[in-house]
């Protein structure tokens, strides 16, 4: 990707975000479902009920509503949430840095692990063990995160309870952090102790979102490690002597990756998208688990502001995505 | 993947726990938990304000458990439902029912320890009675005004008399807050470090996660046992299960029955159970072919409501044939609708309809938001089917129900749950078949001839059996189809003495080591 298709894809973010917001809004306003119906007192009069009503603005016509809700997204105010009377910025900016840890630890394990088993599927190429690793990868992309999450709930935290399987850490403990970021912060001011109470409550959740992904790493990376290792370049990394491990490792791999990474990076998505039912199941206190009270509440401007940042990660993503891809491969950077 | 259900995982479950390492496991975490004096409860909703008396979360029953950890109510509710003082140890009117008394209790004090005053009730009733303050009962608080205060005696004029308003002082936004407090800090403050003069104090806060709660040592009513409290808020009822089984938290409810019944004979595990003041329904709507009064009634003889609850609720459940469920108010046990498919037939036919050529309408339902909801209507469904009714099933959310019944836009039946937790006839009977309110189905005149006059009658004897009277009526034309009451599954570790409560509430205060 050249800088100029970089500047044009920036340039698109408003208008998309903007799509996005409209597109919510009007859908939230139309398919059935009305906060105020949900909090009409028993004896409420048709007075009450229109009163309630203009107090949360949806009175007005529905154009002039997003017209107003525009106006104040763009100075910063994304309104206040209906159930929990709060700011929706304050409360999604609070709960967004424990979705994109999980998100992240998630991540990370994925591609380890989809890496190794590329790498191992790779090197028994053409054997019998191969067909089991590539059993194992079906099945691990067979189950999907939610299912994963109650397996591992089951066997990790019911039959052997090594680990805990709700919230983000453990009650009893009193610790003070700086920012929402307990983990990165933890490990950055070397509290390790904390760090390791917090990966021991973000394991479970956290290999739930992996495994599904790791299974695509794996599928992906084991692709294209066997299509790079027929290249001419590895073949006479063979014929002048090195090791097959030292070839996968050193030429074939780093080949490999471009693809897995554009075709891979973008499931990151899928992963983040995840999180709202892996989240809920561990009862993990990210937006995720935020946007599903919201969606039962009809909160409108909490969904709003959640859909909001989830469409601006997705962008974020992809767009890191593809210059990735583009600092990987010369061909790209180079045109 | 549709064969591998949350359930089949849970079956597993059970049998793999079932092993004796699961079982030791299960039962030194229960040990351990009594031991350190905290007390952990899998809580089945978030908590999404602290703010007791506005907005949403204030007229969520579910919630006012840990609203009545923190804050006090004017009144208190004993597990039966009958009231008994609390912050007021006195309530009343005078004999012409102008005038309302309350007498504040010597001694509270706030989580701060500053002391109760009658500012703070006085205070409290106020801002529950401006229209602008987002009170969702500010319809009954409104009702009484011009308060003055003698010492710890409270006096206020009755601008409307309104025959529940004492019953409203211990439920839903009846709660006092601390007028110095809240004013000093603020909406927004309030809700960042919220105080209250109830058993517990808040600690610590994590949205969506937990709320730790540590004892109020000044508490009027004593101590409460536990030192700390934590609920987790564990929404999903599958891992509020997981949540018993792996002994990470000592009590939970709102479960599955099949749940309750396996996880009950574990080891280290104590089921009980007590219904509780919500009832599931079905909601007749005045329109075709629900005008037909054989329609109706024939509806309500086909449906066999025991064995629903024994076959689908497991037994929990007991059936009803009126909206006041027993230990409510007005309950009447003389009134029965039996179950009587013949009759069904009978009526049925003097309308022109049989089992070949069946009367047709829709039926709406929610489907997980209660237990066995959609499962039950569809056994409903079959019943009528027998007797010559055909009903279409259409599946929506809770809020989509909230909107249509407000624009009077349900199907002809429509399947609901209905709490009633101060067990007033008003606020099931009343609110629920009353033309004019925005819950009602059915808008008849007949109804609300019948009821328009009992909401503002003094004499509360005459109240009661006038919606006695009511409910017979109803029962005689088949304008709602009540199903059954409801009964809470609580389970919890070995060692506890939980306190179940008729109004459903899961009260820490009053669960104590054994």
């Amino acid at each position: 990707m050249r800088w100029g298709e970089i500047i044009r894809r920036v340039l698109l973010i408003p208008p998309t975000l903007a799509g996005v917001g409209l597109i919510v809004f009007v859908l939230l306003r139309v398919v059935p479902g009305d906060p105020i119906a949900m909090m009409i007192p028993p004896g409420a009069s048709a007075a009450d009920i229109a009163r309630l009503r203009a107090l949360y603005g949806l009175d007005q016509p529905i154009l002039q509503q997003f017209v107003v809700w525009s106006g104040q997204v763009l100075t910063g105010d994304f309104g206040r949430s209906i159930s929990l009377h709060q700011r929706v910025f304050e409360l999604v900016l609070a709960r967004l840095p424990a979705t994109l840890e999980l998100a992240l630890l998630g991540t990370v394990i994925a591609v380890l692990l989809g890496t190794v088993v590329a790498l191992i599927g790779a090197y028994l190429r053409g054997r019998r063990a191969e067909w089991a690793i590539d059993g194992g990868v079906g099945l691990l992309l067979a189950i999907p995160d939610f299912l994963w999450a109650l397996i591992l709930l089951l066997l990790l935290g019911v039959i052997l309870p090594v680990l805990p399987i709700s919230g983000r850490i453990d009650p009893q403990l009193d610790i003070a952090f700086g920012t929402n970021f307990y983990l990165i912060e933890s490990l950055l001011t070397g509290r390790l102790d904390v760090a390791a109470a917090l990966l021991q409550h973000m394991i479970l959740p956290a290999l739930a979102l992996a495994l599904p992904f790791a299974a695509l790493v794996a599928r992906l990376l084991k692709a294209q490690l066997a299509e790079a290792e027929d290249q001419d370049y590895a073949q006479v990394a063979r014929a002048r002597g090195f090791s097959r491990p030292a070839i996968l490792l050193r030429d074939v791999l780093p080949n490999a990756l471009i693809p897995t990474v554009a075709l891979g990076g973008v499931q990151i998505t899928l992963l983040l998208g995840g999180t709202v039912l892996v989240e809920r199941i561990f009862s993990y206190e990210g937006i995720g688990n935020m946007a599903i009270d919201a969606v039962i509440n009809r909160d409108f401007p909490l969904i709003q502001g959640l859909i909001l940042t989830f469409a601006v990660l997705f962008i974020a993503l992809n767009l890191a995505v593809d210059l990735l891809v583009t600092l990987l491969d010369p061909r790209l950077r180079h045109g | 993947m549709s064969s591998l259900s949350r359930r089949s995982i849970l079956q597993l479950a059970g049998g793999a726990a079932a092993l004796p390492l699961a079982s030791g496991l299960l039962g030194d975490g229960a040990a351990q938990a009594a031991a350190a004096g905290t007390l952990t409860i899998a809580y089945n909703v978030n908590l999404p304000s602290f703010d007791p008396t506005i907005g949403l979360s204030a007229v969520n029953p579910t919630i006012q458990s840990i609203y009545q950890a923190i804050f006090d109510p004017y009144i208190a509710q004993a597990p039966d439902l009958s009231f008994k003082p609390g912050l007021l140890t006195k309530w009343g009117w005078n004999e012409d029912r102008t005038k309302v008394t309350l007498e504040l209790r010597k001694g509270a004090t706030w989580h701060d320890g500053s002391p109760v005053t009658p500012e703070d009730v006085v205070w409290s009733l106020q801002r529950a009675a401006d229209p602008h303050s987002g009170n969702p009962i500010q319809f009954v608080w409104s009702k009484v005004g011009n308060y003055k205060i003698d010492g710890n005696t409270i006096t206020g004029d009755v601008l409307e008399f309104e025959p529940t308003l004492f019953k409203w002082m211990a439920f839903l936004t009846g709660y006092v807050l601390p007028k110095a407090y809240y004013e000093k800090v603020g909406a927004d403050g309030f809700e960042k470090a919220p105080i209250g003069s109830g058993p517990y104090k808040i600690d610590a806060f994590e949205r969506n996660a937990f709320l730790r709660l540590k004892a109020h040592a000044g508490y009027w009513g004593g101590k409460p046992a536990f030192e700390t409290v934590v609920f987790k808020f564990v929404t999903d009822p599958t891992s509020r299960v997981a949540e018993m089984e792996s002994g990470g938290s000592d009590l939970t409810f709102e479960i599955p029955y099949e749940e309750f019944d396996r996880l009950k004979a574990k080891p280290g595990l104590v089921g009980q159970t007590k219904p509780v003041s919500d009832i599931a329904m079905i909601f007749i709507t005045d329109i075709d072919p629900m005008l037909d009064r054989n329609v109706r009634l024939a509806a309500s003889h086909a449906i066999d409501k025991k064995a629903i609850v024994d076959r689908l609720l497991k037994g929990y459940g007991v059936p009803i044939s009126t909206l006041e469920a027993p230990g409510y108010a007005a309950f009447d046990p003389s009134i029965k609708v039996a179950y009587d498919p013949e009759l069904a037939k009978s009526l049925l036919a003097k309308s022109g309809y049989s089992p070949e050529k069946p009367v047709k309408f829709t039926i709406q339902t929610t489907r997980g938001f209660k237990p066995k909801d959609y499962e039950m209507i569809q056994a409903i469904v079959g019943m009528w089917r027998k007797v010559g009714i055909e009903a279409t099933i259409e599946v929506y959310e809770i809020a989509q129900h909230f909107e249509l019944r407000a624009r009077h836009a349900l199907a002809p039946a429509a399947f609901y749950n209905w709490g009633n937790a101060i067990g007033d006839p008003s606020t099931s009977t009343g609110f629920a078949m009353f033309g004019p309110s925005p819950h009602c189905a059915w808008k008849g005149k007949d109804l609300i001839e019948r009821i328009g006059p009992l909401w503002g009658e003094k004499d509360e004897a005459k109240r009661i059996a006038g919606y006695k009277a009511v409910d017979k009526y109803i029962a005689e034309e088949g304008e709602v189809i009540p199903l059954f009451q409801y009964v809470q599954p609580i389970i919890h570790k070995k060692g506890l003495k939980v306190v179940a409560q008729s109004n459903g509430m899961i009260l820490p205060q009053l669960i104590t080591p054994v």
